[in-house]
């Protein structure tokens, strides 16, 4: 069992004859991936390898049968390919695009609600189940298939580091989600864990978090009301100086507030497991569970 | 992006926002000059820098007449102004915006952003303007009021009401407040602010509402599609270091520490400065070269962390995913042997083709010392600078 993606999961790639995505396209088909269409508007009737092109999501979707899509378009388009996707009723929509506007990704929520499409990202690396599919641009033999532990996570190389730690030790992961480092994002911790709650074969969580808003204190409390596996936590940016965006647009600590200490005492509170040193996570993890 | 209040207030007039007469003045010269064509005293001399309170750091003055203008000018012009914001090292004041003085009746507060938890944007107002108003968010949040607004349907005139009702404005001065919210909220989508603010936005006593005040953040990430706001780039209010960074796409913070250090991803970087602090030693910058760093911008965030004369040693931690070991070690060497690194670096990486990547660096001839792992690689470092 997993989360959100598995086996048989259909993927569509929009951007798929861009440089990134053509490059990632062909890391999945690899992974073992199925991608079974891609869109880019004017490129009908082409072929990215094997993989049939289509002018529009819903081109693609009344052919192929597609029910997840993978987004590679550019940050001033990229909102509008969200929303090409969402009315095309896909299931999930998994952003990579680094970049996009606030502005644009607060209509893109907004528009979203109340749809059934979920979305990961935007400025995410995106989401794996180790041994039957990936969606995204993590590496993917740092994996390990067969569970038990789910993974969450605000960033990018930090979730390698800490998968790469895992399997280090022999622990393997269920599904590994980054939810993106923008501060308006689809899917949240929450959603994560609840799906990890829910799911027999996830025996327990690592969530990684970032200074910056109120996600990881939100999500401390739901796990203290709602999740009974164990959860290992770890927050990045406690040198981190105030006012200043560390690298990710949300990673920005601002009036005293979503400072990584704040959100360590929380974690602390809601019982998980805090990590404050990332060189000894792997041990604290095969300590855990 | 952070603009100055004169650049914000450019903007603020372009939307029919009402401001004070006033102008810019890069010299006593000019700012006697602006102050004349004012039409009377009081005026108020304002140092233009991106930080705020300047008024409590006496980079804000009322003259009274033509040589408080020229003395005010005089004093703040080349002043090294240190606000609570600008750290201790404060900002020089190269310019400075002189304006006419209000018959003032209150001042209140005024500002919209977008709410990260919410996915809206949110207009927060208050009649105690004029103060810090996070110690009034703190001390009495009851005097602050918060209308949410959908990105989607925008601006309603109900929100105005909302707003204005719980301001508790005479009534003569509903109406030009509501053209202001609704000419200032229009700004704020059109320019993909992410901050609007106006402290204090003034009551007159003939019932105007005046910005006397203006803050404008833009989303950095929206500048593509506003070219103009990019003219207003003030390269003298950023790091010199940073500056070259963004030349190159690096993300690059400067910090006071002497562990220089190299990292793809933000999230990783902040935890290796992380726990470079953990090992006892503290970091002097913060560099993510990104996902898909090329042997290229390796060897120019080499260069800008030695720039740095506080730098007494490296750590280098690649995660290697699209960014291959390999590559990143072909980076490493050739930015070594180009830039004659001085103080010892230590390596750490992971990931795919780090086989290969670790006979690169073994084969080099350079003086780098390997870490087996981030903890390892930590220890190594401090133990380096200690």
């Amino acid at each position: 069992m997993s989360i959100f993606v598995n086996k048989e999961t259909k993927l569509l790639v929009q951007g798929i004859t861009g440089r990134e995505g053509q490059f990632h396209t062909r890391q999945c088909v690899e992974y073992g991936t199925q991608v079974v269409a891609g869109v880019t508007p004017g490129k009908a009737g082409q072929k990215m390898d094997d993989v049939p092109v289509f002018n529009t999501v819903k081109d693609a979707v009344s052919a192929t049968g597609a029910n997840c899509s993978m987004i590679f378009v550019p940050p001033p388009f990229a909102a509008d390919a969200i929303m090409e996707a969402v009315d095309a009723e896909i299931e999930l929509i998994v952003a990579i695009t680094e970049g996009i506007p606030v502005m644009d990704m607060m209509k893109v929520k907004n528009f979203m609600a109340g749809k059934n499409s979920r979305l990961i990202g935007p400025n995410c690396p995106g989401i794996i189940t180790p041994g039957e599919c990936k969606i995204g641009i993590m590496p993917g033999p740092i994996h390990q298939p067969g569970g038990p532990i789910g993974v969450v996570s605000r960033s990018g190389t930090l979730t390698y580091e800490v998968v790469h730690q895992l399997t280090g030790k022999g622990i393997g992961q269920t599904t590994c989600i980054g939810i993106g480092g923008d501060p308006v994002n689809g899917t949240n911790f929450i959603d994560c864990l609840s799906a990890f709650q829910d799911d027999p074969d996830t025996k327990g969580i690592v969530m990684v978090g970032e200074i910056g808003g109120t996600a990881e204190e939100e999500a401390a409390d739901f796990i203290a009301a709602n999740v009974n596996k164990p959860v290992v936590g770890f927050i990045a940016g406690l040198t981190a100086p105030p006012g200043r965006r560390m690298g990710h647009a949300g990673a920005i600590v601002s009036g005293g507030s979503g400072t990584a200490q704040g959100k360590i005492e929380a974690m602390k509170a809601g019982g998980i497991h805090v990590c404050e040193n990332l060189g000894q996570l792997g041990d604290i993890c095969a300590q855990v569970f | 992006m952070k603009i100055h209040e004169y650049q914000a207030k450019e903007l603020f007039t372009k939307y029919g926002v009402p401001i004070p007469n006033g102008g810019v003045a890069f010299s006593t010269e000019e700012a006697c000059s602006v102050a004349d064509t004012l039409g009377g005293y009081p005026v108020v001399v304002k140092a233009q820098i991106h930080a705020g309170g300047r008024g409590k750091g006496g980079g804000v003055k009322l003259a009274g007449g033509a040589d408080e203008v020229k003395t005010n000018a005089d004093d703040i012009l080349g002043m090294t102004l240190v606000t609570h914001q600008t750290g201790p090292e404060g900002r020089l004041v190269k310019k400075v915006l002189v304006e006419q003085g209000l018959n003032i009746a209150s001042e209140l507060y005024l500002s919209i952003l977008p709410d990260r938890a919410t996915a809206k944007n949110i207009i927060m107002a208050s009649e105690a303007g004029g103060m810090d108003i996070e110690a009034v968010a703190a001390d009495t949040p009851e005097k602050i009021i918060k209308v949410l607004v959908d990105p989607l349907t925008g601006l309603q005139a109900y929100h105005c009401r909302e707003v204005a009702f719980g301001l508790n404005l005479p009534a003569e001065a509903m109406k030009p407040f509501f053209k202001l919210l609704t000419s200032l909220y229009r700004m704020f989508c059109d320019y993909d602010c992410s901050l609007v603010e106006i402290n204090p936005l003034v009551l007159t006593a003939e019932n105007d509402v005046i910005a006397l005040d203006a803050k404008v953040d833009v989303d950095s990430n929206a500048l593509f599609r506003h070219k103009d706001i990019l003219e207003y780039r003030d390269l003298d209010e950023e790091d010199p270091l940073e500056v070259e960074a963004s030349n190159y796409n690096l993300n690059y913070i400067n910090l006071d520490g002497n562990v220089g250090n190299m990292v793809n991803g933000a999230g990783l970087a902040m935890a290796t400065m992380d726990i470079i602090k953990m090992a006892g030693a503290d970091p002097a910058n913060f560099l993510d070269v990104g996902g898909g760093a090329s042997a290229e911008m390796v060897e120019n965030g080499f260069r800008i962390i030695l720039s740095d004369p506080n730098v007494k040693g490296i750590l280098i931690n690649i995660f290697g995913g699209i960014l291959r070991c390999d590559v990143l070690a072909t980076g490493v060497v050739e930015a070594a042997k180009k830039t004659n690194i001085a103080v010892p670096v230590v390596v750490r990486m992971e990931g795919t083709n780090v086989e290969e990547g670790r006979r690169i660096l073994a084969e080099s001839g350079l003086n780098l010392i390997t870490a087996v792992d981030l903890k390892d690689a930590a220890e190594k470092v401090a133990e380096i600078v200690a």
